[in-house]
């Protein structure tokens, strides 16, 4: 599997990463060494096989009633917030 | 006898005892960190004050008759476990001034139960990486030659108490983060049962691999902190409600008559011939003190680094997407618009490693890849996982070595992630299949400690410490230090 700029440029913007043009050829060959290295699945029997869902035989995720279990903390969350004014996070306009 | 070279269990026998109290154990680590961590790079953060408050509780409830087993003993952190009011960076730029707003179910349980917090570790940034030179905050470096790496990603853990700058550390253990840097610096290691400790305010990487465990000098320390930190926690969907066994009374099962696998993929080409030896010599001495060995195969063994490749990553692309610029973390200067700071913020706060995790991850789930990468893989899991059942069925235990190599030198192998990702060919299985494994000591090539895997069944972590119990018996890799921090 060979990646081309283009493709990465592509995954890059997916993923919301700013990848820089010194950075791009790195992981244009990075990321086709590994899509080639993990083709090695396919030759694997697996028609008849199915998914693994969770590693444990019979476990599944639990759910838990839908009611407040904790009390209202903003001030201490937003302390690691980058931007806040008025206990909101402040962003870029997004709407003209 | 110096306090740092003395066992979890001494430590604990001679606070009991009165011998010397926490707050002189805590003083004399501290002095250990100052001393050796500018070297060694172990600690991204030392929590002097904390350690000096926690141990002088820890006297008080002694002194007032409430001491339990770990009451005293000094533990560092991984930086992936959240500690409230104390910087937690995962070892990435992205986090670098993140202050945790409260504490992982494993930083409340062992604070719980008496321990004294020294610091926080080193690690590959998010936990991504086999040699700890993923780390914003620069490499840890091995306590027996300083010019190699002490393998991740809990490196910092691994490195910090192979030096004895702390008699035991929590790491986690994604697809060998524990069990490979136990190996690479010749301590004890165990990642238990998927499930079986807490990952909540552990940050994520993968979840469907993620478990918490310990790093300690022996397996009987391994057992006592495990012990505390091991259980149901509500807050974790994946936390598993099974009772918790005494670790530490079951350490003393016999080997004889258990019936232990040699896993013949992982003496196949790729295992350093030396390495291999020394493998092979631990286990002659497990066959020695009464354990039956027969080999065993897992065919689609080899597949798992390829497999654990697809859906770590992709899990990875997940977790990660949190990581936005506008809740915590990393923010770029003055974004233009939306779109420009998610992908500056993430950009610039994420290292080259993580960066490419991140893009192998949304690679295999975009739309048109999901079920040659993703689904496939996690088909193979399926495999994987049904040739380690089928093992059990028919052994207690499957032995075999922990890393092909022994500890490598810094630089080595960070142009080629695929050597780099070989590293970790013997330990990403038990992940995949959810099972308990551990790394203990079994010798040395020159200077540089080689590790024996012992992996058990689901909830077979008894199994295995009692196992590397009987072994630690009968030798003294544990104890050996790096002569440089005697």
């Amino acid at each position: 599997m060979s990646l081309t700029r283009r493709d990465v440029e592509g995954i890059a913007h997916l993923a919301r990463l700013e990848i820089t043009e010194g950075e791009l050829p790195v992981y244009v060959d990075s990321l086709s060494k590994i899509l080639s290295f993990v083709e090695q699945l396919n030759a694997a029997q697996t028609a008849s096989v199915e998914p693994m869902a969770h590693p444990l035989e019979g476990e599944i995720q639990r759910l838990r009633a839908d009611v407040v279990s904790e009390s209202d903390r903003h001030e201490k969350y937003q302390a690691n917030a980058p931007l806040v004014a008025g206990a909101l996070y402040v962003v870029p306009k997004v709407i003209e | 006898m110096s306090l740092h070279t003395r066992s979890l269990a001494e430590l604990a026998a001679g606070l009991a005892a009165k011998e010397f109290s926490a707050v002189e154990l805590a003083r004399h680590f501290i002095a250990r960190i100052d001393a050796a961590n500018e070297g060694l790079n172990a600690f991204l953060t030392v929590t002097t004050e904390r350690a000096l408050a926690d141990a002088a509780r820890a006297d008080a409830a002694r002194a007032a008759g409430r001491a339990g087993p770990l009451t005293g003993l000094p533990v560092a952190h991984k930086d992936i476990f959240c500690t409230d009011g104390i910087r937690t960076s995962c070892g990435s730029r992205m986090l670098d001034g993140f202050i945790a707003p409260y504490d992982a179910t494993v930083v409340e349980r062992l604070q719980a139960a008496g321990t004294v917090l020294l610091g926080k570790t080193n690690m590959d940034e998010f936990a991504m990486g086999s040699s700890n030179e993923n780390s914003y905050y620069g490499p840890v470096r091995n306590p027996w030659d300083r010019g190699k790496v002490p393998g991740g990603s809990s490196g910092g853990s691994a490195a910090a108490v192979a030096a004895r700058l702390v008699p035991a550390a929590t790491g986690t253990d994604t697809g060998g983060s524990i069990r490979q840097p136990a190996a690479l610096v010749g301590v004890s290691g165990i990642k238990p049962t998927y499930g079986r400790v807490s990952r909540y305010g552990m940050i994520a990487f993968a979840s469907s691999l993620d478990q918490a465990g310990v790093l300690a000098p022996s397996a009987a320390d391994c057992a006592l902190l495990l012990g505390a930190m091991a259980g149901f926690d509500p807050r974790d969907s994946t936390s598993v409600d099974v009772p918790v066994p005494d670790y530490v009374a079951e350490l003393e099962a016999p080997l004889r008559g258990k019936r232990i696998g040699v896993l013949k993929e992982f003496f196949a080409e790729g295992l350093e011939g030396p390495t291999g030896a020394l493998v092979e010599a631990a286990i002659a001495l497990l066959r020695e003190q009464g354990a039956e060995i027969v080999e065993v195969s897992c065919p689609n063994l080899p597949l798992s680094v390829p497999t654990y490749y697809v859906v770590a990553p992709a899990e990875c692309s997940s977790n990660l997407s949190r990581f936005d610029g506008v809740r915590f973390g990393h923010r770029c200067k003055e974004p233009r618009d939306l779109m420009d700071l998610y992908k500056r913020s993430r950009g610039e706060g994420f290292g080259a490693e993580v960066k490419r995790r991140i893009m192998t991850g949304t690679y295999v789930l975009s739309a048109g890849y999901y079920d040659a990468y993703y689904l496939k893989a996690q088909k193979v899991r399926s495999l994987i996982t049904a040739d380690f059942r089928r093992a059990f069925e028919t052994v207690d235990l499957l032995v075999g070595p922990t890393s092909p190599t022994p500890a490598f030198a810094i630089g080595a192998k960070v142009d080629d992630p695929i050597t780099m990702y070989l590293n970790d060919i013997y330990t990403i299985g038990a992940n995949l299949a959810g099972l308990p494994a551990m790394s203990v000591p079994c010798g040395f090539v020159g200077a540089l400690p080689v590790g024996l895997q012992l992996i058990g069944p689901h909830f077979g972590e008894s199994r295995l410490l009692a196992a590397a119990h009987a072994y630690q018996r009968e030798t003294d890799f544990h104890r050996r230090l790096p002569a440089a921090y005697a």
